[in-house]
């Protein structure tokens, strides 16, 4: 088996650059690379361009990278709970691409399935639509929809063996497994590394030809954005 | 005249057995509260699973497992678990079969306006576009003037659209009203003690009455 064994989330995105478009996996703060996003932090490239559903809180996921204004444009389809993004957004420092959740994903999709592009009807008639080609299918509209082009797709994944089969947890699957397809390089973080042989092939969500580099991660935070719980009967 | 729980319940009753449902962020997510006795459905949450049970007990918070409004959750005996491609996949493909979501804006002929406030708003869509564009059943539970005392049923949105033609009932604190096919919203029950005219006041696009209107039974 090839081994795809990096050891940490720092010789992971190492040649990420300043000006990349990077896909990042996750719903809100659910099943979000947490350990590349602080290397990235910490390597202080910018400029970036950041295709992921959400753009974390002020302080804590991308809105780390927010902060420290490494985003040049962000493409997402919902940006709420965060009022540095809302600022840099009304100031116009920060591009913003606002796709519907279900094109996102798709455009994801259609990049792991070499697909050039997909035909939605999610936005026709709105401003989504503005400069797209619109094709009619047995009656109905469609918007032409582009798959996406990342230099780098960043994953978190729950187990992952050492040639990259992934395993993901609960609703923290999300857009990982597109995102783990759509990359030219893709780069999963797993909270459990385990040798090859010890996945069952009948469980893999996503096969490790799509993954290039894998590592461990650490000090997983799993930040909680609405705690909501029912009173003890 | 109805308050946030009594529209929930009023849409509960529009639940058939059997029903694959999306329920949006607000008022929607309260209507599974009020699901009829005998009446099996399944709650889909477009960030990725199919049988959505009620919140955890606490302690038992699952960072893992959230819903669509990013609230911790729970699954159920039977729940299953997708990828964000496939979770749109079967909105997409209308084997969702029914989806009920707030709104800022409601149209005469079915257009909906609930995802931006030009320059005073911007959240983003989420999901709501992909939802109104393929739904086979759409119903949009909202007040029904805004916080500035202004109809929320107009003649066309003045909002950025979210869908065209897509909104097929509207329940509010008000009235239960449907688009009529060749645009209005046709009156169907009033709330409790409404009166129709109360209800022809507040609402400023073409509302057509016909006949008695009934109160709502809930």
């Amino acid at each position: 088996m090839i081994n795809k064994v990096v050891a940490n989330a720092d010789e992971a995105i190492q040649d990420i650059s300043s000006g990349m478009t990077l896909m990042l996996g996750g719903f809100g703060l659910c099943g979000i690379p947490e350990n590349c996003i602080n290397a990235l932090v910490n390597k202080g490239i910018d400029q970036l361009t950041c295709i992921s559903n959400n753009a974390g809180v002020d302080d804590f996921g991308i809105g780390l990278m927010l902060r420290k204004r490494q985003v040049k444009k962000m493409i997402s389809s919902y940006v709420g709970e965060n009022a540095e993004f809302e600022r840099q957004l009304l100031s116009g420092e920060l591009e913003v691409e606002l796709v519907p959740q279900g094109t996102l994903a798709t455009r994801c999709m259609a990049a792991g399935y070499g697909m050039p592009a997909i035909f939605t009807p999610a936005g026709v008639g709105t401003e989504v639509a503005q400069g797209k080609e619109i094709r009619n299918f047995n009656g109905k509209d469609y918007l032409m929809e582009m798959a996406f082009d990342a230099d780098f797709a960043i994953v978190k994944a729950w187990k992952g063996d050492t040639a990259g089969n992934l395993i993901f947890r609960s609703t923290a699957r999300n857009f990982n497994p597109v995102m783990a397809m759509a990359g030219k390089i893709t780069i999963a973080e797993v909270e459990h590394l385990v040798e090859v042989g010890e996945l069952d092939p009948d469980q893999i969500h996503t096969p490790g030809i799509y993954v290039h580099r894998i590592f461990q991660g650490k000090d997983y935070e799993k930040r909680i954005e609405q705690r909501t719980v029912r009173p003890k009967e | 005249m109805l308050d946030k729980t009594g529209i929930a319940k009023r849409i509960a009753k529009e639940i058939k057995d059997g029903y694959y449902v999306n329920l949006g962020i607000g008022i929607p997510t309260l209507v599974a509260n009020y699901i009829p006795e005998g009446i099996n459905i399944v709650l889909q949450s477009e960030n990725g699973l199919l049988g959505m049970g009620p919140f955890p007990f606490e302690g038992e918070e699952d960072p893992d497992l959230i819903n669509a409004g990013k609230q911790t959750i729970t699954t159920l005996p039977g729940s299953s678990i997708f990828d964000s491609a496939m979770s749109f996949g079967m909105i997409r493909s209308q084997k969702v079969d029914l989806t009920i979501l707030g709104a800022m804006e409601v149209s005469e002929n079915g257009d909906i306006a609930n995802w931006k406030i030009p320059g005073k708003m911007v959240k983003g869509m989420g999901g709501a576009m992909d939802l109104v564009a393929s739904a086979k059943n759409i119903i949009v539970a909202m007040q029904h003037v805004n916080k500035a005392g202004e109809s929320k049923l107009l003649s066309e949105c003045s909002l950025p659209l979210t869908g065209v033609k897509c909104v097929k009932k509207i329940v509010t604190e008000l009235a239960v009203l449907e688009i009529a096919s060749g645009g209005g919203f046709r009156l169907l029950e009033r709330a409790p003690g409404v009166s129709v005219e109360e209800i022809r006041k507040a609402t400023t696009g073409k509302l057509i009455i016909e006949g008695e209107i009934p109160e709502m039974q809930i």
